[in-house]
């Protein structure tokens, strides 16, 4: 049953979504406009004069083939991503979750990353792996294991990975965590009680109560993989070896930050803008119908 | 509680005499790229000016690296935000020239404030990257450098090599490499600057292009031509030795340079200004050789410079104009230019100042140190050595940056990058082209 309110006049409606439909066009509306908008001119740097070029733009970049390149290398980034931090989060909770003693100090060293800033997230691991004083890389070296992650793309992708999903392991940490204490024990006692084993229990009652959450979780965190993980892959390879970690998001703010080409940064938000409004669709009506709630 | 209060209210209180005090001097902005023992220098150069004179205050920033540098003047241009004077790397000095009304010409900034200026005092093959085909200076060199060869005696002695033996060829080198190598030297071979040293400059010193149109000076249509057998041939040697491991590649910028001064690279290709951080930092002996060439050209031709140059921005108070330019007169002293000539390692950029260091005999008990000069105008530039002009240039070196580690990590053939290189670059050209028509 869904609840229905009617107003009868127009006015206190208006009035009551007015804050948010102000919000949506100051933060949402107008930029995204502006976006569109720009995309359709070929400017010089300083702003000092522009042309109009039409489509240009995007026919630029579908025909540049790294441009092409970047959307199979944000998929991998994006499901790496979100997959192992959700793994991690939930691994991590299920544990915590079972803490007689000290659970108020384990949660909160647990959750202690998801304070520190991308870009700073991903000095400390560029740190570590830094081939002249990196401790990881020295100790990797000395496994036989040569470590350069500004030539090798396959290790350069894993570094942004790992510095990308650190932080959101304690944020998914901390929401499956609370998930779990809302599943009420005597569901899963009565179950232990007919015999079920820890696993049989973990899969056929916990996590179908999780579903919401998971849900929820993995909306944010693809979009976390998408569009905040730029200050990472900055501070960690810029882009490269050879583009191997160029996203789609880092390829709008270099393209527009670093290089000053800010019709073709414009057409690819354009172009992101409109892959994320088809995901975003794709999951609500397609995965939340799996959601139980 | 109370104690706060009052430190606060005296803190009020002073930046008030403070702000009353700098407001009768005309106070300007300068973003750099500065930083370490260049930015100490740098700054010892500012406090020396407001000290000098109680008019002006020169107040500068660091805003990160050469591109970081440009990107923030130019945000802040387009928000009308941008300091009186803004730091331009070589490869972004295209992008100033063609955006008229940015700027405020140099021979202009100078004659409206009635300040002297000689741009004849400079160094030709240095003002000349900054002044248009119609002889008219743009900018004021600031910091100009070419690359040579750093070399670590010490490794090359532990390699069972004679530190002084010949380096002047590829070949040479390639077969001090291959000693190091067998004797276990971990890096024989490490490079900064990539595109620079082995692209760029590496056409000028053979005497071939880099780019038609005289390596872009003689117009916007200008296209990428640095996929010649030549060149192919100098990738493919550093493809190999990355192979082989004498070459070890550690990023794009100048991050080798640390390894060469912690000691653990034998030969390195860099600026001639690495010349301030190995001199401060390096526990060995080391020495400065002239950049190597191939044999086969007869003798090499020139190198080119890289380094900055001031750019006066545009939208600025006449009273401003006029402290930028009294600031810039000041740079473009003698003593100051030969005393960051001796400091740095950058080129010294007027003759005057070349003829004071070498008076001083500063040459003699640093040797090496004229190298990078001599090596810079040996010769009468040519058609290929006068240096580049490119717009979109630092895009440009980024996608070489990305082919060669390509070739580095051998997914790609030298011949397959370069040509790539220069096909995706000419895209960027001719959308360089476009925007400034």
């Amino acid at each position: 049953m869904e609840k229905r309110v009617f107003f009868k006049g127009w006015w206190l409606p208006a009035l009551l979504v007015a804050p948010q439909l102000l919000i949506s066009f100051v933060f949402f509306f107008y930029p995204s406009g502006q976006a569109i908008w720009n995309s359709l001119f070929l400017p010089d740097p300083f702003g000092l004069k522009t042309e109009f070029v039409g489509l240009d733009n995007f026919r630029f970049l579908l025909s540049d083939p790294y441009y092409l390149a970047s959307f199979k290398t944000t998929v991998i980034f994006s499901t790496a991503v979100s997959v192992s931090s959700m793994a991690l989060g939930l691994y991590l909770a299920a544990l915590a979750d079972r803490l007689i003693k000290g659970a108020g100090v384990y949660q909160t060293l647990l959750i202690w990353p998801y304070a520190i800033a991308p870009a700073i997230a991903g000095v400390l691991w560029l740190f570590m792996f830094n081939g002249n004083i990196g401790l990881a890389s020295y100790y990797l070296k000395a496994l036989g294991y040569e470590w350069n992650h500004t030539l090798k793309g396959d290790q350069a992708m894993f570094l942004v990975i790992l510095a990308s999903s650190w932080g959101r392991i304690s944020y998914n940490f901390l929401f499956f965590l609370a998930g779990l204490q809302a599943i009420p024990k005597s569901i899963i006692e009565a179950a232990a009680i007919d015999g079920a084993s820890f696993w049989k229990r973990f899969g056929t009652i916990v996590i179908p109560l999780l579903s919401p959450i998971t849900f929820f979780l993995l909306v944010v965190n693809i979009v976390y993989a998408f569009f905040d993980t730029f200050g990472v892959i900055h501070t960690i390879t810029s882009g490269g070896p050879e583009q191997s970690t160029t996203i789609l998001v880092y390829k709008v703010f270099s393209d527009g930050f670093v290089s000053q080409d800010l019709g073709s940064s414009a057409a690819q938000s354009v172009i992101l803008l409109v892959l994320v409004g088809i995901l975003t669709v794709i999951q609500f009506k397609y995965i939340e119908r799996k959601v139980h709630y | 509680m109370k104690t706060i209060k009052a430190i606060i209210a005296s803190l009020a209180l002073f930046a008030m005499f403070a702000g009353t005090a700098a407001q009768a001097k005309v106070e300007i902005q300068w973003w750099h790229a500065f930083g370490g023992r260049l930015g100490e220098l740098l700054d010892e150069q500012v406090n020396k000016f407001n000290a000098s004179q109680d008019k002006y205050t020169v107040v500068h920033t660091r805003k990160g690296n050469y591109s970081e540098t440009l990107n923030a003047g130019i945000a802040a241009f387009r928000a009308g935000q941008h300091p009186n004077i803004l730091m331009v790397f070589e490869v972004g000095t295209a992008s100033l020239m063609a955006a008229k009304g940015a700027y405020v010409p140099m021979y202009q900034l100078m004659k409206d404030a009635g300040q002297r200026f000689n741009p004849k005092g400079f160094v030709s093959a240095v003002s000349g990257y900054y002044t248009t085909t119609d002889g008219k200076m743009l900018s004021m060199p600031y910091n100009s450098s070419t690359p040579v060869l750093w070399v670590n005696k010490d490794l090359m002695k532990k390699a069972g090599l004679d530190p002084e033996m010949d380096l002047s060829t590829w070949k040479k080198v390639g077969n001090a490499l291959d000693a190091a190598k067998a004797k276990g030297i971990d890096m024989p071979f490490c490079t900064c600057w990539h595109s620079w040293v082995h692209l760029e400059n590496f056409s000028a010193y053979h005497n071939i292009p880099f780019a038609t149109k005289s390596n872009g000076f003689a117009g916007l249509d200008t296209e990428l031509a640095f996929n010649s057998p030549v060149h192919i041939k100098h990738i493919q040697t550093l493809g190999k030795w990355a192979q082989e491991g004498k070459f070890k590649y550690m990023g794009r910028r100048n991050e080798a340079g640390k390894n060469f001064r912690a000691g653990e690279c034998m030969l390195m290709t860099e600026s001639s200004a690495g010349y301030a951080g190995i001199k401060k930092e390096a526990k060995f002996e080391f020495a400065i050789r002239h950049l190597p060439y191939y044999g086969a050209t007869e003798a090499p031709q020139n190198t080119i410079i890289g380094g900055s140059s001031l750019w006066a921005l545009s939208g600025k108070s006449k009273e401003e104009n006029k402290a930028t330019a009294a600031f810039l007169a000041f740079l473009s002293r003698t003593d100051i230019q030969a005393k960051w000539h001796q400091d740095t390692g950058y080129l010294g950029v007027t003759t005057a100042a070349a003829k004071a260091t070498k008076k001083s005999g500063f040459y003699k008990s640093n040797p090496g140190t004229d190298l990078a000069g001599i090596q810079m105008m040996r010769n009468k530039v040519t058609q290929n050595s006068k240096g580049l002009r490119l717009g979109s240039f630092d895009q440009i070196r980024g996608i070489i940056d990305e082919e060669m580690e390509g070739v580095y990590n051998g997914t790609k053939t030298a011949q397959v990058a370069l040509d790539s290189a220069v096909k995706r670059g000419n895209v960027l050209l001719r959308r360089f082209e476009r925007a400034n028509k």
